[in-house]
C-alpha cells in the first residue's frame, strides 16, 4: 500500500517535470519549430546577416532637410508618438544632433566649418557588445543571430537600466500612454504601452519581409545598409573605399554604425 | 511577541495615525502614477533615474549600516553591542522594506516584475541585486526575531542561527557592493565609472547607518525604560567618525582624479554639481551644503569633547545624515546623467507626487521600524526589570 503510493507520486512527479519541461525544450528547437498551435518560418523573401550594420554618408545630408525624411519614415513606421508635449519625455527612434554632441570625443578645437555647422543623424547603434542588453534583468533586451538589439515590449518591467547602461543616448522611456500622441497609426506595427522601453530595431519587421530599413529607403542613397561580416556587401565596400568614424568606439561596445565625414 | 506592539500610550498610537495617513496619501499619489505613467514625476529621457532610485541608494547604505554593530558583537565578541544588535538588525530590515518598495514605485510595469525571476538573467547586475536585497532582509528577519524571542525567553539563541549570522556580515557588505556595481559598470557614464564606487557607498552607509542609530538609541532611551547605553553610543560614534572622514577622503580622491588629469569626461559631472553647467545649477547649492553639512559632522565627532556631548554627538549625527543624504541622494544619481552621453545639460527636479510617493514609502519603513523597536524596547523592558 504505502510502496504503491511512492510509485504513484514518483511517476506524478516525473510526469509534472516533464510538462513543464516542454516549453523550455520548445524554446531549444531552431527555426520552423511547431509549439502548441503555432509555428515558426522564416519568410521567404527575408534577408539575413551575420551583423546588420549601416554607412551613414553624412557628406550627402548639408543640411536638417535632407535628414528629415528619413526621421519622419521612421516615425510613420514605428508609430512614434511624435506630439509629446513634454520634449524631455518624448521618444525617438531616429534623430540628429550638431557634431560636437555626437563625436563627444573626437571634437576638435579648429573643425571643419561645414562639419560644425550641419546636423549629424543619431539611432541605436546595434553594437555587437551591447551594454543594454547586458544590463537587461529580464532579457526583455536582446540581441538576435543577425546583430539586431531587439526589445520585446512585452516582457519589458519599465526599470530603465538600459537606459542607464546606453552610452548613446538610443533609448526612450514612454513615460505615459503614447497612442494619444501618434500622428497617424500604422496598422502593420505595434504601438506601445505606457512603462515600457523602447528604441530603434533597425526594422527587424521590413528586413523579415525583404524589405530595406525605412530610414535607408527614404534616404536617396545617403544611407547603406548590410551585413558587416559580408566581404561584398554594399557596407563594407563603402567601408573599404572611405575613411569612416563611429561613435565612442574607444567604449569597446563595437558600434555597427559608421559614419563617413 | 507582536502583541508588545498593540500595547502603547495615545503619543505611540498617534505617531501610528500620522504614519498611516501619509501612507494613505502616498498610495493615492501612486495610484494616480500607476494610471498616468512615470510622466507624473520629473524624470525624463536623460535623466531616467530619480528620487526613487536615489533614495533606493540611500536606504541600501542604512541597512548595510546596520551591521556595524553586528560585527564587533559576534566577531570580536564586543559584548557591550549585545544589547543593541536587535536595534541595528530592526533598522536593516526598515530600510530593506523601503528599498524593495522604492524599486516598486520606479517600474514602468510593476505588474511584469516577476518576470526578473520568471527569467533570470545573471549578466545583469540588477538581478543579483534582488536576490541580495531579499536575502538580507530574510536573514535579518530570521535572526532578529530568533535572538529577541531568546532573550524574552531568557536562553542562548539555537544554535543554527549562528551560521546565518555569520553569513549575514559579509552579505551586508554586499548588498551595498551590489548597489554600488548597478552604476559602476556602465560604460560611458563618467561619473559613475570608478572602481571606488563600493566603497564609496559602504563608507557613507556606515556612516549613515549608525548616526541614524545613535539618533534612535537617544531617543529610546528618553522615552522608554530601556538604556541602550552610553558606552553603546561611544562606540557608534567612534564608528561614524571614521566612516565620514573615510567617505569624504574618498570623494576628495574623486575631485583629485577629475580635476588634476582633466580628462572631461571625468570632471564634467563634478562641475555641473559644484558650478553649474552650461549655465544650469540647480544643485549647486545642494552639493556644497553637503560638503558643509559632511565636514561639520567630521569636527564634531572626531573632536573627542563634542563626541563625548551627547547633545552635540547628536547635532553631529543630524548633520551627517543629511550631508550624506544629499550626497548620495541627490547628487549621486541624478549626478550622473547630467551631462548626458551627448555632453546636453537636462536638469532634474522631483515634482510633488514623486516626493509624496517617495515619503509614503518612508512612511511604510518608519511604521515597520516603530513596530519592530516597540517589540524589541518591549522585551528589553521585562528582561531588565
Amino acid at each position: 500500500m504505502k510502496n504503491s503510493r511512492r510509485r504513484f507520486l514518483q511517476i506524478a512527479g516525473v510526469s509534472a517535470l516533464s510538462l513543464g519541461a516542454k516549453p523550455v525544450l520548445n524554446a531549444f528547437a531552431a527555426e520552423g519549430a511547431e509549439g502548441l498551435g503555432y509555428r515558426v518560418t522564416r519568410g521567404e523573401k527575408a534577408l539575413s546577416a551575420k551583423q546588420w550594420g549601416m554607412v551613414i554618408d553624412t557628406r550627402k545630408l548639408k543640411t536638417a532637410a535632407d535628414i528629415q525624411p528619413m526621421i519622419d519614415a521612421c516615425d510613420k513606421a514605428h508609430n512614434i508618438p511624435t506630439a509629446i508635449p513634454d520634449k524631455k519625455q518624448e521618444i525617438k527612434w531616429i534623430w540628429d544632433a550638431p557634431y560636437h554632441n555626437v563625436f563627444t570625443e573626437k571634437v576638435n578645437q579648429f573643425l571643419n566649418e561645414q562639419v560644425e555647422n550641419k546636423p549629424f543623424l543619431l539611432l541605436c547603434n546595434h553594437c555587437e557588445n551591447p551594454p543594454c542588453v547586458r544590463a537587461c534583468p529580464t532579457q526583455a533586451t536582446f540581441k538576435r543571430a543577425d546583430g539586431i538589439v531587439m526589445m520585446d515590449f512585452h516582457r519589458c518591467i519599465g526599470c530603465r537600466f538600459c537606459m542607464a547602461a546606453c552610452p548613446f543616448g538610443a533609448r526612450s522611456f514612454n513615460f505615459r500612454d503614447p497612442r494619444p500622441f501618434i500622428k497617424m497609426e500604422n496598422k502593420d506595427f505595434p504601438t506601445r504601452t505606457k512603462g515600457v522601453v523602447e528604441k530603434c530595431n533597425f526594422c527587424a519587421e521590413r528586413l523579415a519581409v525583404g524589405k530595406m530599413p525605412a530610414c535607408v529607403e527614404a534616404s536617396n542613397g545617403a544611407l547603406a545598409f548590410g551585413d558587416l561580416y559580408d566581404p561584398h556587401s554594399k557596407v563594407r565596400e563603402l567601408l573599404k573605399e572611405n575613411y569612416t568614424i563611429r561613435r565612442k568606439q574607444n567604449l569597446g561596445t563595437e558600434p555597427s554604425v559608421y559614419y563617413i565625414v | 511577541m507582536l502583541e508588545l506592539a498593540f500595547k502603547g500610550n495615545k503619543w505611540y498610537w498617534g505617531w501610528i495615525i500620522v504614519l498611516l495617513g501619509t501612507i494613505g496619501i502616498g498610495f493615492g499619489l501612486y495610484q494616480m502614477q500607476l494610471n498616468f505613467g512615470l510622466g507624473i514625476t520629473g524624470m525624463s529621457r536623460d535623466v531616467s533615474w530619480g528620487f526613487y532610485i536615489a533614495n533606493f541608494t540611500y536606504l541600501v547604505g542604512v541597512a548595510a549600516g546596520g551591521v556595524m554593530v553586528v560585527l564587533p558583537y559576534y566577531l570580536h565578541d564586543y559584548k557591550a553591542y549585545g544589547k543593541i544588535t536587535i536595534l541595528g538588525e530592526f533598522l536593516a530590515i526598515a530600510s530593506l522594506v523601503m528599498c524593495l518598495l522604492l524599486v516598486m514605485v520606479d517600474l514602468g510595469q510593476p505588474m511584469r516584475i516577476l518576470n526578473v525571476w520568471l527569467y533570470p538573467t545573471p549578466h545583469s547586475v540588477l538581478f543579483w541585486d534582488t536576490i541580495v536585497l531579499n536575502g538580507y532582509l530574510f536573514l535579518n528577519l530570521i535572526i532578529g526575531w530568533n535572538v529577541l524571542e531568546a532573550e524574552r525567553n531568557g536562553v542562548h539563541y539555537q544554535g543554527w542561527l549562528k551560521p546565518l549570522i555569520y553569513i549575514s556580515i559579509p552579505w551586508a557588505v554586499s548588498i551595498h557592493t551590489v548597489t554600488a556595481y548597478l552604476y559602476c559598470g556602465l560604460p560611458g557614464r563618467g561619473f559613475w565609472l570608478t572602481a571606488i564606487l563600493a566603497p564609496r557607498f559602504l563608507a557613507s552607509a556606515f556612516a549613515a547607518g549608525p548616526s541614524l542609530l545613535i539618533l534612535l538609541c537617544l531617543f529610546i532611551r528618553r522615552f522608554t525604560n530601556f538604556d541602550p547605553g552610553r558606552q553603546q553610543i561611544q562606540s557608534l560614534a567612534k564608528t561614524v567618525a571614521y566612516a565620514i572622514s573615510v567617505n569624504v577622503f574618498f570623494f576628495l580622491c574623486e575631485v583629485f582624479v577629475a580635476f588634476y588629469s582633466t580628462i572631461p569626461e571625468h570632471m564634467g559631472h563634478l562641475q555641473y554639481l559644484f558650478q553649474g553647467l552650461h549655465g544650469k545649477g540647480a544643485l549647486v547649492p545642494w552639493m556644497w551644503a553637503s560638503l558643509i553639512f559632511m565636514a561639520a559632522g567630521i569636527v564634531l565627532t572626531v573632536i573627542p569633547a563634542t563626541r563625548r556631548n551627547e547633545a552635540s554627538l547628536a547635532v553631529a549625527c543630524v548633520v551627517i545624515i543629511l550631508g550624506t543624504w544629499i550626497d548620495k541622494g541627490l547628487g549621486m544619481i541624478s549626478g550622473g546623467f547630467v551631462p548626458n552621453p551627448l555632453h546636453e545639460v537636462t536638469e532634474y527636479v522631483p515634482t510633488l507626487p514623486e516626493i509624496g510617493i517617495t515619503l509614503g514609502v518612508y512612511a511604510v519603513g518608519a511604521l515597520v521600524l516603530t513596530i519592530l523597536y516597540k517589540m524589541a524596547v518591549g522585551v528589553k523592558e521585562e528582561v531588565h526589570s
